[in-house]
Order: structure tokens, then C-alpha cells, then sequence
């Protein structure tokens, strides 16, 4: 019982302490930030690995979650006769939660582990280590761009999901299930508020860039510089990151439409 | 590795995929550029019952759009809902003794105020509050209505 109670502190404690440190080292690196504006080519690098690498499987699920959407959507809302509301049920789905999320979940998958492993990598073979004894300080050299590389691109792939995944919706739902395409797309215009609706959605797509490159990063650095502990440094920061945006969209969704959702 | 070259056409690529992803949700998907009436002249009306008229639903003349609800409230004095609608400025001539009716486009769509003008000289203006209103079908209501009116007509035939 004793044992029980110790554990469950062992465990409460290790998880404040590295929340702790992941706060103290989220700081250190948007310390190192405004130095960034005067070396931009080191974000430009990253924006390559963390946001164009990233572009293939974003367009791609894009593409079939609207499609699948449209297929599911129409099922039920045929059923009511009320096909022709296929536009907005899509459209809304997308801008405020799929898109988001799903391309949060997927760059967690794609961009974080990616950059985990590189920067554990960089530890256990004591790149790291030797750009201090360099006096280069690797916080600012390779974490803070990576950062950056992250908020920036987030958005910019959740805006291509959603866009993608709306016209996979028009490809099933005008071309093989026959919606009317001007019902499709006025009625999607009528209900998508750009404020209310896109602009919040490209919000919770920033503050998810930030929380999954946060714990990527952290995760690099943090991880036992061992092969093993590189793997499971991987493993966590996927977990974590996708634990955190899905966690992250419900207070984001409970603020932003809480009084817009009936 | 490949060149600094073509790393930059690439993130500019990216870059310009992603703000032309933003661009087809602002101007195809959502209803940016259509929502405020700018530099339009406010109208008030007075209903009984709004149905599911909201905010930013349109206000249109023989269908056309001319305008668009800015504000609900619940007008305590008169038990009524009263609405404020800005109506763009070249839709500048409808009689002062137009009505404002809430329609429904279509069985299922959203609701909108319809404004028929009516015979009179002079023109509505900023602030200006339309008399003749008349209030949203409440499908409930009508079906009351409508079950009413037969049992008494049951109750007549006896």
C-alpha cells in the first residue's frame, strides 16, 4: 500500500519536473528567437525539412478525409432530404476541427518524431556538446529555428488540409453522388463565417504548431543520449503531441464556439 | 544534400501553396467579402417571433441581397424582438411604408427578411424604423393551428 502511494508520487514528481524543465527550455528557446530574424536561412532550411516534407501526406489525407466525409455526409443527410447541406456539414467540419487537428495529429507523426530523432541523434553522438565547446550555443543554433519552422508551417499545412479536403468533398459529393454544385458551394459560403469560423481554425492550428514542435523538440533534448533512449524519445514526443492537440482542441473549441454551438 | 537553391524554391512553394489554400477558404469557402455592409444606413423593425433569424443573416429585396441583420435584442417593453438591419448605401430608395417580412429560403434553409416596398413619396433613411412587419412561420405553431382548426371543425359537423 505504502509502495502504491510511493509510486504514484515517484511519478506525480517526475512528470512536475519535467514539465518544469520543458517550460524552462521553451523559454530559453523563444529567448533565442529575435536573434533568429538576422540568421533567417536557418528557418528557411527548416521550413524545408518540417514543412514541405510534410506537404505529400497533408494534401493526401486532406484529400481523402473530405472525400470520405462527403460519402458518410450524404448517407444520413439524404435521408432527410437535405443533400444539398452537404457543402456546409463538410466545409464546417473542416475549417473548425478536422483540419486542425488531423493535420496536428499527422505532423506530430511526420515532422515531430523527425525532428526527436535528429536532435537526439545530435546529442548521443555529442554534436551538441561539441557546438558548446564551439561557444555555439545549440539552443539557438538548432532548436530555436526548428521552433520557428514549426509555428510557421502549421498553419499554412492546415489551411491546404482544409482547402484539399473541401474539394475532395465536392468531388464526391457533385461528381459521383450528384449534389448540385452551386447548392454546394453558396450554402458552404452561406454558413462559413471567415472570422468565427477560418480565422479561429488557423488560431488552433498555430497554438498546435507550437504545443507538437515544443515537445518535439524538447523530447531531442531531453532524450537519454543512447540509441534506445533516442527510440523512445520518438515514441513519447508522438504520444505526447498527440495527446496534447487533441487535449488542446477542447479547450480551444469550448473557448472559441462555446457560445456558438447550440 | 541539395543545393540552398533549390531549398529556397521549395519553401517558397510551400509558402505560396499555403496562403493559396488560405485564399480559396476565404473567398470559396467562407463568406469573406460578403458579410459587412460597409457604410450602409441602419433600419429597425419591430416582429414577434424571429424564427432562426441570427446576426449577419441577409436581408434581401425581390431576392436580391441588399443588406444584412447586424443586431438582435429582446425588446422588454413590447414583449417583441427587435432588429437592426444595415442596408447597403446604393439600395437607397425603398418606400417608407415597406415591410419587412422573415422568410425561409427553401423548407429547410436559413431564414432571411425580405423587404417589399410599398406605394409611398418618401424614401426610408439612417435610423428609421419599418411599421408593417411580419413575423418567421413557426412550423410548430402552424401545425397548432392546423389541429385546432380541425377538431373544431369535427366539433361543427357533429
Amino acid at each position: 500500500m505504502i509502495g502504491l502511494l510511493q509510486n504514484i508520487g515517484r511519478s506525480s514528481i517526475g512528470f512536475l519536473e519535467r514539465t518544469g524543465r520543458a517550460t524552462l527550455f521553451f523559454l530559453r528557446v523563444l529567448a533565442g528567437v529575435p536573434a533568429l530574424m538576422l540568421q533567417f536561412r536557418l528557418v528557411l532550411a527548416q521550413l524545408y525539412s518540417v514543412g514541405v516534407l510534410s506537404v505529400l501526406v497533408i494534401v493526401v489525407s486532406g484529400l481523402t478525409v473530405g472525400m470520405v466525409l462527403g460519402l458518410q455526409m450524404y448517407n444520413t443527410l439524404a435521408k432527410f432530404g437535405a443533400a444539398s447541406s452537404l457543402g456546409p456539414v463538410i466545409a464546417l467540419a473542416l475549417v473548425r476541427e478536422l483540419g486542425p487537428v488531423v493535420a496536428a495529429l499527422l505532423f506530430a507523426g511526420r515532422a515531430g518524431s523527425a525532428l526527436t530523432a535528429e536532435i537526439g541523434l545530435m546529442k548521443a553522438t555529442e554534436q551538441l556538446s561539441g557546438m558548446e565547446m564551439m561557444a555555439v550555443d545549440p539552443v539557438r543554433r538548432i532548436v530555436a529555428p526548428r521552433l520557428v519552422a514549426g509555428i510557421l508551417s502549421m498553419p499554412l499545412l492546415a489551411a491546404m488540409f482544409s482547402a484539399v479536403g473541401v474539394l475532395g468533398g465536392y468531388l464526391v459529393g457533385v461528381g459521383m453522388l450528384g449534389v448540385d454544385a452551386g447548392a454546394y458551394w453558396a450554402q458552404m459560403q452561406a454558413a462559413v463565417d471567415w472570422r468565427g469560423d477560418v480565422i479561429n481554425g488557423i488560431i488552433k492550428s498555430v497554438f498546435f504548431g507550437m504545443i507538437v514542435t515544443w515537445i518535439a523538440v524538447f523530447e531531442g533534448y531531453d532524450a537519454v543520449p543512447t540509441t534506445e533512449g533516442v527510440s523512445r524519445a520518438t515514441t513519447r514526443t508522438v504520444v505526447y503531441a498527440s495527446l496534447a492537440v487533441l487535449l488542446f482542441d477542447f479547450m480551444l473549441t469550448a473557448l472559441m464556439f462555446g457560445d456558438t454551438l447550440i | 544534400m541539395m543545393g540552398t537553391r533549390t531549398i529556397e524554391i521549395m519553401v517558397g512553394v510551400f509558402v505560396a501553396a499555403g496562403i493559396a489554400a488560405l485564399f480559396v477558404l476565404a473567398l470559396k469557402v467562407s463568406n469573406f467579402g460578403q458579410t459587412s455592409v460597409r457604410g450602409g444606413y441602419q433600419l429597425t423593425a419591430k416582429f414577434e417571433n424571429i424564427g432562426g433569424l441570427r446576426a449577419q443573416s441577409p436581408v434581401s429585396a425581390a431576392g436580391v441581397r441588399v443588406g444584412q441583420v447586424t443586431s438582435i435584442v429582446y425588446d422588454q417593453k413590447d414583449y417583441e424582438a427587435l432588429v437592426t438591419m444595415t442596408i447597403a448605401p446604393n439600395f437607397n430608395r425603398f418606400p417608407s411604408d415597406t415591410s419587412a417580412s422573415i422568410y425561409t429560403s427553401g423548407l429547410l434553409g436559413e431564414q432571411y427578411i425580405g423587404l417589399e416596398p410599398g406605394g409611398a413619396e418618401d424614401f426610408l433613411k439612417n435610423g428609421d424604423y419599418i411599421q408593417l412587419t411580419q413575423s418567421a412561420l413557426v412550423i410548430e405553431q402552424l401545425i397548432g393551428k392546423f389541429l385546432v382548426s380541425m377538431s373544431e371543425g369535427k366539433d361543427a359537423q357533429r
